[in-house]
């Protein structure tokens, strides 16, 4: 059982290493943003919390996507680390998303001339957000771990799936939102410069991203084990 | 094939019988749905906006709100005596169990959209004699994908301690597609509009109410299974 811990505790020690580097660079995308990088004609200097905003989505939905697979692995396999990184990948999500989800206004409102529009990535983004914030709440409202596990993990999986049919039905309303920039079949539309800091940006978010989960992801198990000792105790 | 239909059927007999006994649950989603067409009728000013334009949205978002208030009942019955346990042991596969918990829901939510239907065409004054058929049609197809993921929510919150308002804060995401779809094509239908126009959104309900059932189907056994 101590070993458990140990082990956790090399984890989260990782996790923290891993966090470090990832804000250094964090600080580097700034600094590239608005140095080094054109300011873009139309939009002026409001562009530039693309570099945050993009990469925030891009973060959120890979943990989003992170949450549904990993949620039928552990279906499959049953292997409580599964869950305990579903459940550590949902909140740094979570994170992400909101992170998403205030800057989106805050650059839309000088661009666009409105905070909010019910444009089909926005209201995706929206719910993807709602749905984590559900399966956390579901989370939180179940005390025993095999149930919480198995409930949440048809909650992660059934959210993956849905996400495409809520892209779809609100695809069909008109869109505001810039047409996709980077993957997309022809060369992507943006000038080298920016496209660099963009793809800086990404790389260094999901960097966070990994830091963030592996830090979470230690001390779930720390919990774990520090709980699976109790109950031998008692 | 026959018998498992016929195992299913039982299942959603024994709960259709077990709330025709009591009427608790069906009488207040009626009364409730009652309710919210009223409280709605209120919440426009008549003068500024024609109840035609509102009908579609008011029409939806009652029977979204009137189901999810029956979905809560769906397993709370097996709460009571640990009767989960019994059905769990009877020799059937947990797929069967699933399907009629899925079909006493729906035949529950059908009953509550029935009344409200002609209640909302007494209260906004809205034509719908022409459209019927098709209206009947679109309902059955948007409650079908939505009763399966709410099925299975609700065996899931009956084991929390605040089921009644942890089960909308999981399904309403899941009734978003349904709703857009429901509404989309209650509008064409309402103004008469040809049925090519509604053939999209048809379409789209139908591949949510295929993938969703038989999702249901396969993650059902990972809720009950210890």
């Amino acid at each position: 059982m101590n070993s458990e811990l140990a082990s956790a505790r090399r984890i989260i020690r990782l996790g923290f290493a891993l966090t470090a580097i990832a804000l250094i660079a964090v600080a580097g995308v700034y600094v590239r943003a608005l140095m080094y990088t054109p300011i873009e004609v139309r939009q002026g200097a409001a562009q530039k919390i693309f570099y945050v905003h993009a990469p925030a989505a891009w973060a959120a939905l890979m943990a989003f996507s992170l949450v549904g697979i990993v949620s039928a692995l552990y279906l499959w396999l049953k292997d409580p680390r599964l869950d305990l990184f579903a459940a550590s990948s949902a909140e740094v999500g979570l994170a992400f998303s909101v992170v998403m989800l205030t800057t989106g206004p805050i650059w839309g409102k000088p661009v666009w001339g409105t905070w909010w529009t019910w444009d089909a990535r926005l209201t995706l983004t929206l719910m993807i957000f709602l749905l984590f914030l559900g399966y956390l709440t579901l989370r939180a409202a179940l005390s025993d771990p095999s149930e919480r596990a198995r409930f949440s993990a048809v909650v992660g999986i059934l959210g993956l799936v849905l996400v495409p049919f809520i892209h779809l039905s609100v695809y069909l309303f008109r869109t505001l939102h810039p047409a996709p920039i980077l993957l997309k079949p022809s060369k992507p539309s943006l000038p080298d410069t920016m496209l660099a800091t963009l793809l800086y940006a990404l790389a260094t978010f999901t960097l966070l991203y990994i830091g963030f989960v592996t830090t979470r992801y230690g001390l779930a198990r720390a919990v774990a084990a520090q709980s699976g000792r109790e109950g031998t105790d008692a | 094939m026959a018998s498992w239909i016929r195992l299913a059927w039982l299942i959603a007999a024994k709960d259709l019988r077990v709330e025709l006994r009591s009427k608790t649950a069906l009488l207040s989603s009626l009364v409730f749905a009652a309710l919210v067409l009223v409280v709605f009728n209120f919440a426009r000013d008549a003068s500024l906006v024609s109840s035609t334009v509102l009908a579609p949205s008011v029409l939806w978002i009652t029977i979204a709100f009137a189901a999810v208030i029956a979905l809560n009942r769906a397993f709370n019955l097996e709460r009571e005596n640990a009767s989960m346990s019994g059905l769990l042991l009877a020799p059937i596969s947990r797929g069967v169990i699933y399907v009629g918990k899925f079909l006493a829901n729906l035949a529950f939510v059908a009953a509550v959209e029935l009344v409200t239907l002609p209640l909302f065409v007494l209260f906004f004054n809205v034509d719908i004699w022409d459209s019927l058929g098709g209206l009947l049609g679109v309902m059955a197809l948007a409650s079908i994908g939505f009763v399966a993921v709410g099925t299975i929510f609700s065996a899931m919150v009956v084991k929390t301690r605040f089921a009644e308002l942890m089960l909308p804060v999981l399904l309403l995401p899941f009734m978003v597609p349904p709703l857009i779809g429901a509404v989309q094509v209650t509008t064409r239908l309402l103004s008469g509009r040809p049925l090519s126009e509604m053939l999209g959104w048809l379409r789209l309900l139908a591949v949510y109410d295929v993938v969703f059932v038989t999702l249901c189907v396969m993650v059902f056994p990972a809720l009950v299974d210890e």
